[in-house]
């Protein structure tokens, strides 16, 4: 008899959270202390495009050793729970390109991504009848978004309030919703915080986790050095701050090289770059070598005769003809050919300022 | 059966084209999805794996993925 009203508390009270899932650990062990409380859990997932999951290990051919999993979808297979995928590259622009709160380190807008994506989780549960949101974030876990004064600014400009549970560091935090109106046990919840990953780890192995993913700088493009100054220079070159997937996707592949401000060349280091390349050939201007084995080329941008003369020397250097008197290449554009002969660009012709 | 053509694509969009496009389809129903992405064959049937559905069929030709979906209840 105890034991039947226990079961209808708990069939009648069982509260619905939605849990931001990255694929890595933090989120992982956040969904896993709700669903040991008895709260049932779903993932969201989402795809700004600047993802380091995803189709990245499309791309290079060294990276197809590695395992392709998606580590959101792995996470989700762990936990027992649904995921929910959702685009949101359109709508990531905006915060990219105006992020109230700036940037971090590189162009990363860490603290506006945050209160966009619990904000959209807020959107979400409302939509589908869930009780409040969950996230893997750990006070002094990361330096622009994960600090002591933005936990609030979170909450706050997201509009989830006191619906924003964080598992893992809660009991360092005020009481939110869920605690105050005991649809959880804030004895059970964690009091982790600092840059330290040892209690996750500790958690992780508690709960029988292991190749769960550690992604060394995080699971975002736009941390990346590198790949921040590329898009720097893709904006600085259009006049503009804006971007297309194709747009961003490329960064990602190949050497880029601007000789001039109006034109830069996109290389492609190996077979892999190439065949990827290879899909963009309808839009760009395309070089490649025809007496030599050589990378495919793209040319973002416009470029004269004398630019054309220019870049064909550029691509003959990395060709295998690279110490040729003379090598052929043939730009494609719209579908129509031409040929140039040219002496391949010694390497101290090519300025360490053309290389973006 | 219905198409689903994901074709240049990359991973994790083919799925969340998936998601949605299985969404609007009734249990029992056959989605057949093509792609050129190779990680597909391990998403796609994750992603069913954890949402109830059923991959029947997942195969390469030409460095192309197909796979057929049954929709779960």
């Amino acid at each position: 008899m105890r034991f039947r009203l226990n079961v209808e508390k708990v069939m009648a009270t069982q509260r619905k959270a939605v849990a931001l899932i990255s694929g890595g650990l933090d989120s992982l062990l956040a969904a896993k202390v709700m669903l040991e409380q008895g709260v049932h859990v779903e993932g969201i997932n989402f795809y700004t495009g600047f993802c380091v999951e995803g189709h990245t290990h499309a791309i290079r051919k060294k990276d197809k050793a590695k395992p392709k999993r998606n580590n959101a979808l792995w996470s989700a297979e762990k936990l027992g729970i649904k995921l929910h995928i959702i685009d949101i590259i359109e709508e990531y622009k905006d915060v990219l390109i105006n992020p109230k709160h700036g940037y971090g380190a590189n162009m990363n807008p860490c603290l506006d991504c945050k209160i966009f994506m619990v904000g959209k989780a807020k959107e979400w549960a409302e939509e589908n009848g869930f009780d409040f949101i969950i996230t893997g974030e750990v006070i002094g876990q990361r330096p622009m978004s994960q600090r002591r004064e933005t936990m609030p600014v979170i909450s706050e400009e997201s509009g989830a309030d006191d619906r924003l549970l964080r598992p893992l560091c809660a009991q360092n935090l005020p009481e939110t919703l869920p605690e105050r109106e005991g649809w959880v046990n804030r004895d059970e919840l964690y009091d982790f915080s600092g840059r330290t990953r040892k209690p996750q780890m500790a958690l992780a192995q508690k709960f029988g986790f292991d190749d769960y993913a550690q992604p060394a700088g995080g699971c975002c493009f736009l941390t990346d050095k590198a790949y921040s100054v590329k898009l720097t220079d893709l904006w600085a070159s259009r006049g503009k701050r804006d971007y297309e997937i194709d747009d961003i996707m490329l960064l990602k592949v190949g050497r880029h090289i601007r000789p001039k401000p109006h034109f830069k060349l996109i290389i492609a280091r190996e077979e892999g770059e190439n065949n990827f390349l290879q899909g963009y050939k309808k839009q760009f201007i395309t070089l490649r070598t025809m007496s030599h084995k050589g990378p495919l080329t793209l040319l973002d941008g416009k470029a004269s005769d004398e630019d054309l003369k220019l870049a064909s020397q550029i691509v003959a250097r990395f060709s295998q003809g690279r110490d040729a008197e003379a090598v052929d290449v043939e730009v494609t554009e719209k579908g129509v050919s031409q040929s140039y002969t040219v002496t391949p660009l010694k390497p101290d012709e090519i300025e360490p300022s053309w290389r973006v | 059966m219905i198409e689903l053509d994901v074709r240049r694509l990359m991973c994790p969009m083919p799925v969340i084209k998936t998601q949605d496009r299985i969404k609007t389809m009734a249990p029992g129903e056959h989605l057949r999805v093509t792609c050129t992405d190779p990680g597909v064959m391990q998403d796609i049937p994750a992603w069913c794996r954890i949402n109830g559905h059923t991959v029947l069929t997942a195969e390469e030709i030409d460095h192309e993925y197909s796979l057929i979906i049954e929709v779960g209840g």
